[in-house]
């Protein structure tokens, strides 16, 4: 059986509970063996704390890499920024033994030491290289007839070198999980862009970084999808809570139902709406959740 | 401020800006420069030869989406340097106030997004604890991580003036 320890970062656990509910069910329904990584903190989140003072954080990544270790478990992450922060971090203390040295003398004061053990992985990577589309698949109790707008967000696959994920231009991992759901997942221009909400941007310059959404919401609008689906709790929350905003800002509602991947699935595992959180999202949207009570049953 | 100039605090970290040939397929990969007065290229040219780059607004208007070093054509790591300028520039208290704030959250409650009432009440109506396993539900997993940002100095970062 597969054992990994999930880290739930600050997003999920403290916005999107639905989130982590789905995330749960899904892999103990898919046989795979997930604990909490008890006691972790925020990655941290890499826009802005790397910004400021890089050995900060290493440091606090570095605990929560080491909580891992003391585990013996990789960490699953589910948000794009945990992955990006803590797959660079673990690489970077991994790699430079200055650094891990630096790093250790702070984590020694807490009892707790990097030995760079583990590694780190994201949902949706994981699910496709550990698990592969087909056993999802296979797995699955309800076909999903949905037509889905995939958004993969930034940090799941750049910088591509240390992601290894293959191209970041015309990625097609993600889709293929998705369309082992029955789902289909449809092409739209600025597909690969981002949402606008990392780097600081969402706190420092809101009504800028909804212009950005808005762009790229509009773009799926006219693909004329069901939903959109993600991989990462602050694209989540820019696409669904900020469609809010974005009414309010620029006057225009999309309305446009929006789902993580863990939900996703979970439907297809025959989870209902209301088990997996959907419901608790900013977006409500009548036509969709009907769809999903009619969705066929294989 | 360090009179040193940027270009030469990058170059010490393995990051050569000069090698620059004002290309622009930066600027045209950049999502965030459609929607904002962000220049990557402009930045780059800027941070080449005037510190005062550290003052400018539009540092902060990259979501670090790495199009940019993704497609730079003289492989310059162009958000590692944006990412180093941003941390001289932190470091001389030029940082927004929004940003502060994230940090002053880290430093209470180890999450940059701590739990609401409202969530917790989400998480109960999903059958989820109040509070997740995290340092939230841990005091003394937040104590060690209180440790840590002190031993880090990062309230340094918090003690020049806005």
């Amino acid at each position: 059986m597969v054992q990994i320890a999930l880290f739930l970062g600050c997003l999920i656990p403290n916005r999107y509970p639905g989130i982590e509910m789905a995330t749960k069910l899904c892999l103990s329904k898919l046989g795979i063996d997930v604990t909490d990584l008890r006691g972790a903190s925020c990655c941290p989140a890499p826009g802005v704390f790397r910004s400021f003072d890089s050995p900060t954080w290493l440091t606090v990544a570095g605990r929560n890499l080491a909580l891992g270790e003391e585990m013996q478990r990789d960490l699953l992450t589910i948000c794009n920024g945990c992955f990006g922060s803590l797959a660079d971090a673990n690489r970077t203390l991994k790699e430079r033994e200055d650094l891990r040295k630096k790093t250790n003398v702070h984590l020694q004061m807490i009892n707790h030491q990097f030995k760079g053990t583990i590694d780190v992985r994201h949902i949706a990577e994981f699910l496709y290289s550990d698990i592969g589309p087909k056993t999802i698949k296979e797995s699955i109790e309800k076909t999903l007839a949905l037509k889905v707008a995939v958004h993969y967000g930034c940090h799941l696959i750049k910088p591509s070198m240390e992601r290894g994920l293959g191209s970041f231009e015309r990625p097609h991992f993600f889709d293929e999980i998705v369309e082992a759901t029955g789902a289909k997942s449809i092409e739209y221009p600025d597909k690969m862009e981002c949402c606008g909400a990392g780097g600081g941007m969402r706190s420092g310059f809101k009504e800028r970084s909804l212009a950005m959404a808005e762009h790229k919401l509009s773009k799926i609008k006219e693909a004329g999808v069901d939903c959109i689906v993600n991989a990462c709790p602050f694209c989540h929350m820019q696409m669904d809570h900020g469609q809010q905003e974005i009414e309010k800002t620029f006057g225009k509602a999309y309305n446009i139902p929006v789902l993580h991947y863990s939900q996703l699935l979970g439907l297809a595992l025959g989870f209902t709406p209301e088990k997996l959180g959907i419901h608790l999202n900013a977006i409500k949207n009548q036509e969709f959740e009907e769809k999903l009570a009619s969705s066929i049953e294989v | 401020m360090n009179k040193n100039n940027v270009q030469e605090q990058l170059k010490e970290v393995g990051i050569d800006i000069l090698k620059c040939m004002q290309c622009g397929m930066c600027s045209g990969s950049c999502p965030s420069g459609r929607h904002t007065s962000l220049n990557v290229r402009r930045l780059i040219r800027h941070a080449c030869k005037n510190p005062d780059v550290l003052r400018k607004k539009e540092l902060w208007m990259c979501t670090t989406c790495y199009n940019c070093q993704e497609r730079c054509p003289r492989n310059i790591n162009i958000v590692d340097a944006i990412l180093k300028i941003r941390t001289i520039a932190a470091h001389e208290g030029m940082i927004l106030a929004e940003h502060r704030h994230v940090i002053k959250l880290l430093i209470e409650y180890g999450h940059a997004v701590p739990i609401d009432e409202m969530s917790m009440n989400k998480r109960e109506q999903l059958g989820l604890e109040r509070l997740p396993e995290t340092v939230h539900k841990y005091p003394e997993a937040l104590e060690e991580i209180k440790t840590l940002l002190k031993s880090c100095n990062l309230d340094k970062i918090l003690d020049h003036d806005s």
